[in-house]
């Protein structure tokens, strides 16, 4: 038999993909870690502390159900194979960990929808108990029903900041500070753009307005933070854009920074990356249609570039459809050309939403000598600044190499952004210089156990 | 010890008893185990490589911050596992650090 078309992800672009599959008569193998299909975006809670979709999802419930009921429409043409982590690619075959132990997976045609992780920068009391990233806390609430805290702050750089506070603030969560470390200047900038995708826009506005009804109290711009606490996080203590400094009570902080791409399977499989100025992240070259820079290896949503779960849809759906044109199948061309158009007004949305929301790289200049950049492994930012101005570390891999930021469990997902910024700012260079870690299997932690097997 | 999360949605679902450090406690069927524990306590598991206690980051299985160790020799991701009865969880006395010698 013909080796399979195989999805790695059951998020939104994974299922969207599969089932323009399924339709065409190709039955995808799709693999995914988690218990049920939804990726982070529409998780779904364990079906022992399932709820009602509108009281998970909100405005997006209609979009979370039509993702969940993909795999039931498509019954017996998607092989759907959850809790299965595919931790490295070579060649044409993937080394695939599930329940059952481990095994090889060798494709045809690999289709890359592993999403996002919230991008993390660190600041002084970041690895205290109680510190979770924006993109944590919502999956506490959403997925287990339960708050990070009872007086929660929340700092961000993204949009995600105000979909968050609405969140909690909803559950009846005592907000005590939503701050933003992007100037709203950015954002007052870029409302033309930002109106160019209307419904998402007024969303957002939507959400800030019924933050600020709230009262919750809220600021831009701000030029530093630090948790404070014995053992736990007792404080929040931040420098407006003026200068003066402030503190507030909590006993949780929900903090991150925007979203990057989850594409250490792109790096595995040898796709080209390239720097996107704007985000200031690294990013496997992908198409329009969604076609990698390796030859039957194609990509689409978060994992790829940011662009959200509506975007990741519409690529999930495309970049199908240029799998199937390659092997050589009868794509309806019009439905092609809705979709390309449909992105392109995302993409105008998206470069908006950017600029909007800048990266806020002095955050991560103001990080004190004494400070984690590393969590898994306790690297400081002065080791590492030492290994660049002593050492002539002013590559990410080199410096990984001399300084181990980078080589604990999480591989670089959490440390890399921040890193890569502070070698760029201690050896004068431009960021893009100073390269991306590259990704080593397993791209996760396995048993040794299974790995033996 | 307080516990750092708080349910902000109650539910009906069967208790789950599980043990911390050798205190019963009782988690709900569906809750993972990042939320089972720091409904009771404030960490996850001290830090092997310095001072200070870690309770978990991403909750999304990324950046591996909340390992933890069970009492049958066990060590699991608290935010991707769902809680089974019995399960003997060690934040004091546990080696983490040691799955990265196998």
């Amino acid at each position: 038999m013909a080796d399979p078309v195989v999805i790695v992800g059951a998020g939104p672009a994974g299922l969207r993909a599969a089932e323009t599959l399924a339709r065409a008569g190709i039955v995808p193998i799709v693999l995914d870690e988690a218990e049920r299909p939804g990726g982070q975006i529409y998780r779904q809670p364990p079906p022992a502390a399932a709820r009602d979709a509108s009281a998970v999802y909100g405005f997006e419930a209609r979009k979370a159900e039509a993702i969940h009921r993909v795999l039931d429409a498509c019954a017996g043409r998607i092989d759907y194979r959850p809790r299965t982590l595919v931790w490295n690619v070579f060649g044409n075959r993937l080394d695939v960990l599930s329940r059952d132990g481990h095994s090889e997976l060798s494709f045809d045609r690999l289709l890359l929808a592993t999403g996002a992780m919230d991008r993390v920068l660190p600041f002084p009391g970041w690895t205290l108990p109680g510190v979770t990233t924006l993109g944590g806390a919502q999956i506490a609430l959403k997925s287990q029903g339960v708050a990070i805290g009872e007086r929660v702050a929340f700092v961000g750089g993204g949009p995600l900041l105000p979909l968050v506070v609405h969140q909690y603030a909803k559950a009846g969560v005592q907000i005590v500070a939503a701050l933003d470390a992007t100037p709203f200047a950015a954002k007052v900038a870029q409302v033309a753009g930002l109106a160019t995708a209307p419904a998402t826009f007024a969303k957002g506005l939507w959400y800030t307005a019924r933050n600020r009804l709230r009262g919750v109290n809220a600021a831009s711009a701000i030029r530093a933070l630090r948790a404070e606490g014995n053992g736990r996080v007792e404080a929040l203590v931040w420098r407006d854009a003026s200068g003066a400094e402030h503190r507030v009570a909590c006993d949780a902080i929900g903090a991150s920074f925007g979203l990057r791409p989850e594409a250490q399977l792109a790096d595995l499989a040898g796709c080209r990356f390239v720097h996107q100025r704007e985000s200031q992240l690294w990013l496997p070259e992908r198409s329009a249609e969604g076609r990698s820079s390796v030859a039957h290896v194609y990509l689409a949503g978060d994992g790829a570039s940011i662009g959200g779960a509506d975007v990741a849809e519409l690529q999930g759906r495309r970049t199908a459809l240029a799998l199937l044109t390659d092997l050589g199948r009868d794509v309806d061309a019009r439905e092609a050309a809705r979709l390309d158009r449909a992105l392109a007004r995302q993409a105008r949305f998206r470069r908006s939403l950017d600029a909007a929301y800048p990266f806020p790289r002095h955050l991560v200049e103001a990080v004190d000598d004494a400070e984690l950049v590393c969590r898994c492994e306790g690297i400081t930012a002065g080791t590492l600044r030492a290994a660049v101005r002593e050492r002539g570390a002013d590559e990410a891999n080199r410096a990984k190499a001399l300084t181990r930021v980078g080589m604990g469990r999480c591989q670089g997902r959490v440390c890399g952004e921040a890193a890569a910024a502070l070698i760029a700012q201690c050896a004068s260079a431009d960021v893009e210089r100073i390269g991306r870690l590259r990704a080593q299997p397993p791209v996760k932690p396995i048993p040794i156990v299974a790995g033996a097997a | 010890m307080a516990g750092l999360l708080r349910r902000a949605v109650e539910r009906r679902s069967a208790d789950v008893p599980i043990t911390i450090d050798g205190v019963s406690v009782r988690a709900k069927e569906g809750d993972l185990l990042i939320t089972a524990v720091l409904l009771h306590r404030s960490s996850l598991r001290k830090f092997e490589f310095g001072p200070g206690d870690r309770a978990g980051f991403c909750w999304m299985g990324a950046c591996q911050d909340c390992w933890v160790a069970l009492a049958d020799g066990r060590r699991v991701r608290a935010c991707t596992t769902i809680v089974e009865p019995g399960m003997a969880v060690l934040v004091e006395h546990a080696d983490v650090a040691g799955d990265r010698h196998g």
